[in-house]
């Protein structure tokens, strides 16, 4: 493993019953790096997600966290290396509020008066709803609310790596902005993100390295910025004509 | 958005519906008598209810032998309390609680130590599988049923209730049996306890949190498994303690006493909402009223009325009143 790689996937295959969703992803997560994780519907991309963090296990290749083999880790196990996980579906325990979501995501506090307050002013500052609907039930906030506790129960401890799953899908333009500016703020505090994501200029303004699957493995891996320039390449990878 | 946004209407189906057949009743008296009778057997069967909603809520089990725990409760408590009868002959009811609170103590402890069991044996295997889990879990208890046969005979066994709590108190002209109110007290203690510890604590808020999502409690860090095995424990240990109060209550044991209280628990489970506590302590508490008013309005009617009950209650609410965000 390269020393700056945090996390790398070597030749997984992931099976669901009866079918064969990964075919040998070869994947790096590079220290301290934003890396968007692109591709069309189906191309595998929450299933990479999902069998890093241990909920569905590779049945074949090696998975490789700040030099600890994970493959065979239980998903809380994972977690505990300090991993955390923002699933497309968000995740949110609808029938707690928002601070107990929060208060639920911090392991190492047994109660509110636990939780970092420092670090939890610098997460309200990011995500000002989370304050404002503290005591509010969480199935009562707003899809937009919604993502923003999502991350902000993510990172309401220090994480080595954030993983995230369309933050910004079925979102405003004007909240997918508001997400922009929080995660390039978190970029900022060296904290290594793996984010998938559909909506391309999303993945453009804020990728450092990216990965592009097709059909279960991955087909372009690079920069960011060398992928964002060249409109021929986003054509045959995505389909996209920008 | 108010920041208490409680669903009250649940909770006022209990008054309305202990009001609606004042009518009928005529005597005020003979109301009360019922409707204590009611909250009584209401908050027996939400004791022990109250695991049994957790373990479906958190793991998708149906586990159809929570009797077995009911059963061995009761005939646990037929030992303890058999073997102290200086102290259930006294006519002090402190004296006859020192036997009765060991009682509930041993039979939460053997409930429980045999609730570990069957998790590992007999509902683990299943995960996932409804229809196996049915069977398996029925299975389990005809299993455990022959083995309370084994220990204790399988004729009925008479437990009756310690002499300090025998006989009524009289509320005018009202007749209130001394035990009812006992059951409606550990009911109430059951439930605030519950209750505290689910809104109170972190092992609580992980409880509900997996109820909702046990996938995102796993992806926080957590491992359910052992979180589940541990409220199968306590579901297991409640139903036994329950099985005390409701063999108390019947004054008589048989082996198959859980499961004839079996069919009350899954029409409260219904009604109440799979994984709600609240919902089980409002189904309860409805079925404990209506047993003991049709009872006495229409007895031909007294089996079906709860049937009735859960249907009407699912025509107005099809998830249970307390339906859990999943």
């Amino acid at each position: 493993m390269s020393a700056q790689n945090l996390m790398t996937l070597e030749g997984v295959h992931t099976h669901i019953g009866a079918y064969h969703i990964l075919h040998g992803v070869d994947l790096r997560v590079p220290r301290g790096q934003l890396t968007m994780l692109l591709g069309r519907n189906g191309a595998g991309k929450t299933t990479t997600l999902r069998t890093i963090m241990g909920l569905w296990k590779a049945s074949r290749g090696r998975i490789t966290f700040n030099g600890q083999d994970i493959t065979a880790l239980a998903t809380p196990q994972i977690a505990a290396l300090k991993v955390a996980y923002v699933p497309e579906t968000m995740g949110i325990f609808a029938d707690l509020t928002v601070r107990e979501n929060m208060l639920l995501a911090a392991r190492s506090a047994k109660h509110l008066g636990q939780l970092d307050e420092q670090r939890l002013q610098w997460i309200f500052q990011l995500f000002p709803a989370v304050e404002k609907f503290w005591a509010h039930p969480a199935g009562k906030l707003s899809g937009g609310q919604k993502q923003m506790l999502a991350v902000a129960r993510a990172i309401v401890e220090p994480r080595e790596l954030l993983i995230i799953d369309e933050p910004s899908k079925g979102l405003a333009p004007a909240i997918i902005n508001n997400m922009i500016d929080a995660f390039a703020q978190l970029k900022a505090s060296g904290v290594t993100i793996l984010l998938v994501e559909q909506n391309f200029n999303f993945a453009k303004r804020l990728g450092d390295t990216v990965a592009v699957m097709d059909n279960g493995v991955v087909v372009h891996a690079g920069g960011m910025k060398e992928l964002a320039e060249d409109e021929a390449l986003q054509h045959s990878l995505l389909g996209l004509a920008i | 958005m108010k920041a208490f946004d409680f669903d009250w209407k649940p909770l006022a189906l209990v008054p309305l519906l202990a009001l609606l057949v004042l009518p009928f009743i005529g005597s005020p008296s003979t109301w009360l008598t019922l409707t204590v009778a009611g909250l009584a057997m209401g908050m027996i069967i939400f004791i022990i209810a109250s695991g049994l909603t957790l373990v479906f809520g958190l793991m998708d089990v149906l586990n159809f032998g929570h009797g077995v725990f009911i059963a061995l409760g009761a005939f646990v408590a037929t030992s303890v309390l058999g073997a102290m009868g200086d102290y259930t002959g006294s006519g002090s009811l402190w004296v006859n609680l020192m036997a009765v609170l060991p009682a509930m103590v041993v039979a939460m402890l053997v409930a429980a130590a045999v609730g570990l069991a069957f998790e590992r044996f007999i509902v683990r295997p299943v995960y996932g599988n409804h229809l196996k889990q049915i069977l398996i879990t029925m299975g389990g208890m005809i299993i455990g049923e022959e083995l309370i046969k084994v220990i204790w005979g399988p004729l009925q066994i008479p437990l009756p209730l310690p002499e300090g709590m025998r006989g009524s108190m009289f509320l005018g002209d009202a007749a209130i049996e001394k035990y009812r109110l006992l059951a409606v007290i550990v009911g109430v203690l059951v439930f605030a306890g519950l209750l505290w510890t689910l809104t109170r604590t972190k092992i609580g808020l992980l409880i509900r949190a997996g109820v909702q999502d046990r996938e995102m409690v796993e992806s926080l860090g957590y491992p359910i498994k052992s979180l589940f095995i541990g409220v199968f424990v306590v579901g297991s240990a409640l139903a036994g303690l329950g099985g005390v109060m409701w063999g108390l209550y019947q004054q008589n044991v048989i082996p198959q006493i859980g499961a004839q209280v079996n069919v009350l628990i899954f029409i409260v489970l219904i009604i109440g909402g799979l994984g709600s506590t609240t919902g089980a302590l409002i189904g309860a508490l409805l079925v404990g009223l209506m047993a003991n008013y049709t009872g006495f309005l229409v007895p031909k009617a007294a089996l079906f009325s709860n049937i009735a009950l859960m249907m009407a209650i699912l025509l107005w609410r099809p998830q249970g009143v307390y339906a859990l965000s999943k």
